[in-house]
Order: structure tokens, then C-alpha cells, then sequence
């Protein structure tokens, strides 16, 4: 069941003249794991405050079009309520850190705070969320002594102790490590499995093929192209736009031309890649 | 200009130990990617390149320059430091005045500073942008301001920390273009990354920085095979290194046209 749905989406950001989202309709359903892809530019992480109540409450500016989330409307809601079911990760941590805690444990805890969780419940939230995260080691830091990586660690778990119902992640992973990202990507689908939404901006094509149900590929504000995994990410219509191409997509893709390629389908894993190849 | 790191520890004023006993040599005009775990110590590491940090033991010389005896601003002359995030480090009203801003504060003639102006601005591809202000451009093109910020005071030594961070393809080939530019003007580049595709299409040095010490320093073929020591430090191979491993490969591939060579054999 569709617990994310727009419906002709236009944006105007306030003072420009082109919409940053034009015409955007799709659906997501409850549990599922989306990523977004798309040149920079391309409307991405507009998106992403839209589908966070951002785009227009904050930033106001012309949004025509519905969005629902668990069958509420956005215009119809207030950027207080909207938070309740909807968190962001913002793309940089460092504009999500609130600055007025000393510690990751304050910091993850100061979105509870705000919205009165009762002290204990608070307490096991932060530690649960700090597990499963991996970072139950960084408590007593300041978040400001972190590394870029660690600091986007700390920024996704504010987000999950709030345990919204759906989940919006713009790069989450961008500055991590390439095994950090690798596990971060599977915390994220143990929680879609365990029924949380999530819409994850991402310019990472490997992990996207592993971990997603699904992909959407954004270009100059619409929907290019929506699939599977696969069917997106080795589509031609991908080539010269500035999408990111899985080095094994586009490595077969060149194999293919001197006929070292025999495969109909393009490999965007490396299993797929391997047993292509062998 | 030679870098000579010997045994450098440092440990910030919380406590943490950044850095326990690196060693190494950065011979002039080598192109170096330093890789590694976040908290790993890169970031803390570049920062005594240029005297933002200075050891707590140990011992930093770029060229004759021990970074101790020297201050920041005297070593920006042989040293330039993109950091990690470009709005901290613009300010400038418009694209021009920020790229001249470096090479005018180290004291250049007038005619230089404007030859490595319009010749930064054409290697970023910024050159139709000087007028703009650097807030009113997208966070790509702020971070080729930046970078060209930097690469405008012409020093010897150029480092850039993480720069293919949230970029699209298209701008990962543009900063890829810039440090085979500087490459062919000679100049030492080193990179912090985390986008091993990249590092392995576009360094031939790797150093592996693994809890403050120095994991695997090499030939980026040699580092970047190494993929049970480098899980160590969360770093994964470059995807055509795994495939080729997987494929049975004798050799270590890093990129399509190793990896396609290889096929044909």
C-alpha cells in the first residue's frame, strides 16, 4: 500500500524563474527502499524537502500539486506535525547538528526532548538507535570533535530514535568510509524490512544495485526513468547525462562493443559482472 | 618540493591520538591518495602539510621547511589545502575576486596573479562565471571555486580533502582533469578520498592510513590488491579489482583498460 504518493508536483523555489521539480508523480509503498539517482542539479535534494515538508513550509516559494504522506497532505499540514512521521538526513551533518549539545548522547536525544518522550524511554531509544548505527563507542564525544563520516553517522541515528515512518536520506553515506557505507546501506534494508519507508538520494550505483527495491532517476526536475535496479541502472538513456555508471556497467558496456560481452543485460553487481565474464 | 614525514605522533587536547608514528617521503611531483577508515588520522595527517597542526613529536619538512619554524601563512607558499567542505573557505563577492584573493595575499606582481587567474578559471572551467557571487552557484560549481582558489596560488604542493564528495560524474571527470593538469605542470597532489574508483583511475601512489599509523604505502596496484589488509582499515577494492580477483586474474586490474587487456589474454 502506498504510504508516499505525489501527484503532479511542480516546485518554484522563490525568486527563480524555472521549477525545480516539474511534474512529478510516484508512489511508494510502505516498507519499501527507493533510491533516487540523478546528476547535480537535477532536482534531488529538492525532492527530498519536499517529501520533509521543506519545500514549501521553510523555504517557501510555489509548490502546485499533492503530496501525501500516511494519507495526510502536505499544504494542508504544518512543518511541526510533518516532522512527527517524515525524518531527513540531510546531505551535509554539519547543517543538521544542533550546536547546543556537548555530547552525540545529548544530541541524538535533543529530538526526543522537543517533542516530550518521557526520560527513560529516551535513554533506550538513543542506545537502541546507537547500536544498530555503530557508533555506541562515540557517546561521550562532542559531535563537533568528529570525523565528516562519523559526524553522518550521528546525523542518520537523530533521525531514526525519532522512528518515523518514513525515512528520507539525502547522501547519507557521502562522506564514510567504503565498508562504513557498505553497512550503512544495510542498516538501511533491515529497516525497510522491518516496515519503514526509505527514500535515499545516492550518486553510489554499487549499492544501490544490492540494497534497493527500486530506483527512480532523476534529470532537470521530472522522472526519467523508474524500475528496478537493474533496469535502470544499465539503461542507455543513463549515458551522457551525468548519472553515475557502475564500472562494471559500463566496462561491459565496452567489452560488449569488441564482443567480449555475450550477455543480453548489462552487469551492475559484481556477481552479475562475474558470472557474465566467466 | 620533497615532503619528509618522520615518526609524527600527534594527539589533539581532548586526548584522542590522531596520529602514531607516520613516516614517510612524498618526492616532488608525485600524485598521492591517501585512503582509510573515517577517524583513520587523514584529514589530521595533510593538516601539518601546511602548519594548521603541528606535531606533538616527530618531525614535518616540506622541501628545507620544518613546518615548526615556519608559520601558516608563510608556508601557504608551498602548500595549498582544499578543504573537505568549499563554504568554509569562500567569501568573496564574486568568482574572480576569490581566486585572485590567494595568489594577491602571497605578493605576486599584478600580471602574474592575472595569468593564474584566467589560467585557474579556464582549467575549472569557471572562466564564464567570474562575475558571479560563489553563493549564488550551485554546490558543484562552489567547489570547483574552491578548488581553483587554491590552485591559483601556484605552490608546489597542492592537497585536496575528499574532492569528489556529492559530486556528479561529470564533475568527478572535471576535478580528475585538474590534477592531471597539475600533474603535467609538475606539481605534487595529494587527495584524501573514499571514491577508490576514483583513486585508482587517478593516482599511481596509495597510502593506506589505518589508526593513526601507516597501513600499506605503494604502487596503487600493489595497495589496492591488497583486499583482507585494506577491509582492515574499511576500504574495499576498486570494483574492477574485485572483479578481476574474482575472474582469476593473475594480475591486480584497476581500471576498464587493465581490466579489459587482461580479458583478452
Amino acid at each position: 500500500m502506498a504510504i508516499v504518493t505525489l501527484d503532479n508536483v511542480t516546485y518554484k523555489y522563490p525568486l527563480t524563474d524555472s521549477p525545480a521539480l516539474k511534474e512529478i508523480s510516484l508512489q511508494v509503498n510502505e516498507g519499501e527502499f527507493v533510491a533516487v539517482i540523478g546528476p547535480n542539479g537535477a532536482g534531488k535534494s529538492t525532492l527530498c524537502y519536499a517529501l520533509a515538508g521543506f519545500v514549501p513550509h521553510f523555504f517557501k516559494g510555489e509548490l502546485t500539486g499533492t503530496v501525501l504522506v500516511d494519507g495526510k497532505d502536505l499544504l494542508k499540514s504544518t512543518l511541526n506535525e510533518w516532522v512527527l512521521h517524515v525524518g531527513l538526513a540531510f546531505q551535509n551533518p554539519f547543517n543538521q547538528i544542533s550546536g547546543a549539545k556537548y555530547t552525540v548522547f545529548e544530541e541524538l536525544a535533543f529530538g526526543l526532548e522537543n517533542i516530550g518522550i518521557p526520560r527513560d524511554e529516551m535513554i533506550s531509544r538513543v542506545e537502541t538507535a546507537m547500536k544498530l548505527t555503530g557508533i555506541s563507542d562515540l557517546a561521550d564525544r562532542s559531535p563537533y570533535s568528529l570525523s565528516g563520516g562519523q559526524q553522518q553517522r550521528v546525523a542518520l541515528t537523530s533521525i531514526l530514535v525519532m522512528q518515523p515512518k518514513v525515512l528520507v536520506l539525502d547522501e547519507p553515506t557521502s562522506q564514510m568510509d567504503p565498508i562504513g557505507t557498505r553497512e550503512v546501506f544495510s542498516v538501511i534494508r533491515t529497516l525497510a524490512e522491518q516496515g519503514m519507508t526509505v527514500i535515499l538520494v545516492e550518486h553510489k550505483v554499487e549499492w544501490i544495485a544490492q540494497f534497493a527495491d527500486r530506483v527512480i532517476a532523476l534529470h532537470d526536475g521530472q522522472i526519467l526513468l523508474e524500475g528496478t535496479p537493474s533496469e535502470v541502472l544499465t539503461s542507455d538513456l543513463l549515458q551522457g547525462k551525468g548519472f553515475g555508471i557502475s564500472r562494471y556497467t559500463s566496462t561491459a558496456r565496452e567489452a560488449k562493443k569488441l564482443g567480449l560481452w555475450k550477455k543480453e543485460t548489462l552487469p551492475v553487481t559484481l556477481d552479475e559482472a562475474a558470472e557474465g565474464f566467466s | 618540493m620533497k615532503i619528509q614525514i618522520s615518526d609524527l605522533y600527534f594527539t589533539y587536547p581532548t586526548g584522542v591520538e590522531a596520529l602514531r608514528g607516520i613516516s614517510f617521503m612524498i618526492e616532488s611531483g608525485e600524485q598521492v591518495a591517501i585512503v582509510g577508515q573515517n577517524g583513520a588520522g587523514k584529514t589530521t595527517l595533510v593538516k601539518h602539510f601546511n602548519g594548521l597542526l603541528q606535531p606533538t613529536s616527530g618531525r614535518v619538512l616540506i622541501g628545507d621547511w620544518n613546518t615548526k619554524e615556519h608559520s601558516v601563512a608563510k608556508l601557504a607558499r608551498r602548500v595549498g589545502y582544499v578543504f573537505q567542505n568549499p563554504d568554509e573557505q569562500l567569501f568573496s563577492k564574486n568568482v574572480g575576486i576569490e581566486v585572485a584573493f590567494g595568489p594577491k595575499n602571497l605578493g605576486f606582481d599584478s600580471e602574474r596573479i592575472q595569468a593564474l587567474v584566467k589560467d585557474t578559471l579556464a582549467m575549472t572551467e569557471l572562466s564564464d562565471k567570474t562575475e558571479m557571487n560563489p553563493y549564488d552557484l550551485s554546490a558543484t560549481w562552489r567547489k570547483m571555486v574552491a578548488l581553483a582558489s587554491i590552485v591559483a596560488m601556484d605552490t608546489d604542493i597542492v592537497i585536496f580533502d575528499e574532492p569528489t564528495t556529492g559530486q556528479d560524474a561529470v564533475n568527478v571527470t572535471r576535478i580528475a582533469n585538474v590534477i592531471r593538469n597539475l600533474r603535467e605542470h609538475g606539481k605534487t597532489v595529494i587527495t584524501i578520498t573514499h571514491d577508490i574508483d576514483f583513486c585508482a583511475e587517478n593516482f599511481e601512489r596509495v597510502i593506506a592510513l589505518s589508526q593513526g599509523k601507516v597501513l600499506l604505502d605503494g604502487k596503487a596496484n600493489e595497495v589496492l590488491g591488497q583486499e583482507d589488509l585494506l577491509a582492515t582499515t574499511y576500504v574495499d577494492p576498486p570494483q574492477l579489482t574485485r572483479l578481476g580477483k574474482r575472474l582469476g586474474f593473475k594480475e591486480t586490474v584497476r581500471n576498464q583498460e587493465e581490466f579489459l587487456n587482461a580479458l583478452k589474454m
